[in-house]
C-alpha cells in the first residue's frame, strides 16, 4: 500500500531535479527547510526524527539535496520528507511537506474492531511493519 | 492499488505506463532547453554579435574602471574570459569539450582588489552560464574549522550549501593547513573541499586568496590541492601613482576633493605611509581618507561662521596633516 503522506503524494513519486524544483520555491519563499525520516507511518506520528538542523540562510537545494541523500543512504529503508517552516508572524506553521523516500514495498495497515462498553464499536489503525523492532521493519522489504 | 488510498480503476496501468513515458520524454524539452541546435560545420561565428560575448565584455570594461593599474590581473581574467567563449562557441559546432576547471588561487597584499576581482569574475561566469548565480560567499577559517572532533565536516558543508551555485571566496586560506600542529580540523577541511572540487557537474567554484609567500607554502604543502587550482592570478602592490589615482577616485566617488597643497601633503603621507609596517594598499588610502574627513569635520564645525559648499567638499592640507603618522615621523627624525 503506497502511503499517502504530504504534498504531490498522489502524484508519480519526484525526481530529484523535482525535489530539487520544490525546494528551491521554500528557499524563494524564505522558508527553512529541514528532513525527518521515521519507519513509523502510522498517520497519528507526526514528530518524526530529525535528520541535522533545519538548513537556515540557504538560497540554493544543492545543500539540502545533499543532505536528502545522506539521509537516504544512512536510512535507505525509511521514510523521509522534507519540511519547510514558514516562521512569519501569524503563520508560524509548517508551510510544505512531502515525501522523499518511501521503503521499497509498504506492506499498509490492519483495521482492528475492539469492542468497547455496551457494544460499542473502536477501531484502531495498525501498520503490519510496525509488529517488527524499529530500524528492522522495511530492511527486507 | 489496495488500503486507503483513492481507488482508481486505471491508476495501475497509469502507475506502470508513467515512468516509460516521462524517461522518454524527460530528456528532449531538458536539451532543447538547455543546448542550443548544433550549428552545421561550415556556419561562421560572430563572436561580437554574441549576446553572452557583450555581457562579458561589458563586465571586464567594469572592471577596468573599476580598479587602477592591475594591468596583469586584468590580463590574466581576460584570457580566461576568452577561453571559455571559445569553449562556448565549440560547444555550438558540437565540438567535443570538457567543462574546464575554474577553481583560481589570488595571492597579493592586502588591499589589491582580490575582492572586487572575485565580485566581477562571479559575474562573467554567470553570464558564460558556468554559475548559476553570481553571488560571492566569502568565509575564512573559523567558518570552516569546527572546535571539536566531529564540528568541522558540518560546518564546511554548510559553508558549501551556502555558496552552491556560486563563488566560494575562502580569505586567508593558508590559515586552513598549520603543518606545526598535525591534530588540526583545518586538515580535513581541506579533504571535503577537495572531494567536492572534484564533482564533474558542480556549479561551485572555489577561489582561494592570501598573502603570496604564504600561499605558496599552503599549496607547496597541498599537492593534491595545488593540481586542481589551474588559474593563479597575482596581484602585485599598488604604485605609488597608482594609489594617488585611487584616492582621487574615492574622493570623486564621495564628492570630495583634496585642495592643492591638501594633494602634495596627501603625497608625502602615502611615502611615509608606504614604509611603515601593515601598509594595506587601497584599504589604507580608504582609511586615511575616512580620517581626513573626521578632522575635517572637526575644522567645520570649530570655524563658527556659514559654511559654503566649497567648504564642505574640500579636503585642505590640515586635514591630511593631522594624521598620526606625520606626528611619528617628525619624532623619529627629531
Amino acid at each position: 500500500m503506497k502511503l499517502r503522506h504530504g504534498a504531490f503524494s498522489y502524484l508519480p513519486d519526484l525526481t530529484d531535479d523535482e525535489i530539487a524544483a520544490q525546494v528551491r520555491y521554500a528557499l524563494d519563499q524564505g522558508w527553512p527547510v529541514s528532513i525527518e525520516y521515521t519507519d513509523d507511518p502510522h498517520p497519528r506520528n507526526i514528530y518524526w526524527e530529525m535528520w541535522g538542523l533545519p538548513m537556515f540562510d540557504l538560497t540554493e537545494p544543492d545543500g539540502v539535496l545533499a543532505q536528502i541523500n545522506d539521509c537516504r543512504a544512512t536510512f535507505p529503508h525509511h521514510y523521509v520528507r522534507v519540511l519547510a517552516y514558514d516562521a512569519r508572524l501569524g503563520r508560524q506553521t509548517t508551510a510544505l511537506s512531502f515525501l522523499v523516500q518511501r521503503p521499497a514495498e509498504e506492506p499498509g495497515f490492519r483495521l482492528d474492531r475492539v469492542e468497547g462498553s455496551d457494544r460499542t464499536q473502536r477501531y484502531a489503525v495498525t501498520s503490519y511493519a510496525a509488529a517488527r523492532p524499529a530500524g528492522a521493519r522495511y530492511a527486507t522489504g | 492499488m489496495s488500503g486507503f488510498g483513492y481507488y482508481r480503476p486505471d491508476a495501475q496501468a497509469a502507475g506502470d505506463a508513467a515512468p516509460t513515458t516521462s524517461a522518454q520524454e524527460q530528456p528532449t524539452p531538458e536539451e532543447a532547453g538547455d543546448e542550443e541546435p548544433t550549428l552545421p560545420p561550415d556556419a561562421e561565428l560572430d563572436l561580437a554579435a554574441d549576446e553572452v560575448a557583450a555581457k562579458v565584455e561589458e563586465v571586464l570594461a567594469t572592471l577596468d574602471v573599476e580598479l587602477v593599474g592591475l594591468a596583469p590581473v586584468k590580463r590574466r581574467v581576460r584570457e580566461i574570459a576568452s577561453l571559455l567563449l571559445v569553449d562556448r562557441a565549440r560547444r555550438q559546432f558540437g565540438l567535443t569539450t570538457s567543462r574546464p576547471t575554474l577553481h583560481m588561487s589570488f595571492t597579493g597584499g592586502p588591499g589589491t582588489g582580490k575582492t572586487t576581482v572575485a565580485l566581477r569574475m562571479a559575474e562573467m561566469l554567470h553570464a558564460l552560464g558556468y554559475l548559476r548565480v553570481p553571488r560571492v560567499h566569502t568565509v575564512t577559517r573559523d567558518d570552516l574549522v569546527g572546535q571539536f572532533i566531529g564540528h568541522t565536516a558540518p560546518k564546511t558543508k554548510e559553508a558549501l550549501a551556502k555558496a552552491a551555485g556560486g563563488v566560494l571566496f575562502i580569505d586567508e586560506a593558508y590559515y586552513l593547513f598549520r603543518p606545526e600542529n598535525e591534530r588540526d580540523y583545518g586538515q580535513e577541511v581541506i579533504e571535503i573541499l577537495l572531494t567536492e572540487m572534484e564533482k564533474e557537474r558542480g556549479d561551485l567554484v572555489v577561489i582561494f586568496a592570501g598573502y603570496p609567500d604564504r600561499m605558496a607554502t599552503f599549496f607547496g604543502a597541498n599537492p593534491g590541492l595545488s593540481s586542481r587550482v589551474p588559474h593563479h592570478i597575482a596581484f602585485e602592490d599598488y604604485t605609488h601613482e597608482e594609489l594617488m589615482q585611487i584616492a582621487d577616485l574615492m574622493l570623486l566617488g564621495e564628492s570630495f576633493r583634496f585642495d592643492e597643497e591638501a594633494r602634495a601633503a596627501f603625497d608625502s603621507y602615502l611615502t611615509l605611509r608606504q614604509q611603515r609596517p601593515n601598509f594595506s594598499n587601497a584599504r589604507s588610502v580608504r582609511n586615511a581618507i575616512e580620517r581626513s574627513r573626521l578632522r575635517q569635520a572637526r575644522r567645520l564645525v570649530e570655524l563658527s561662521r556659514p559654511l559654503t559648499r566649497d567648504d564642505l567638499v574640500t579636503l585642505t592640507a590640515a586635514d591630511i596633516r593631522g594624521s598620526s603618522v606625520f606626528a611619528e615621523a617628525s619624532q623619529m627624525s627629531g
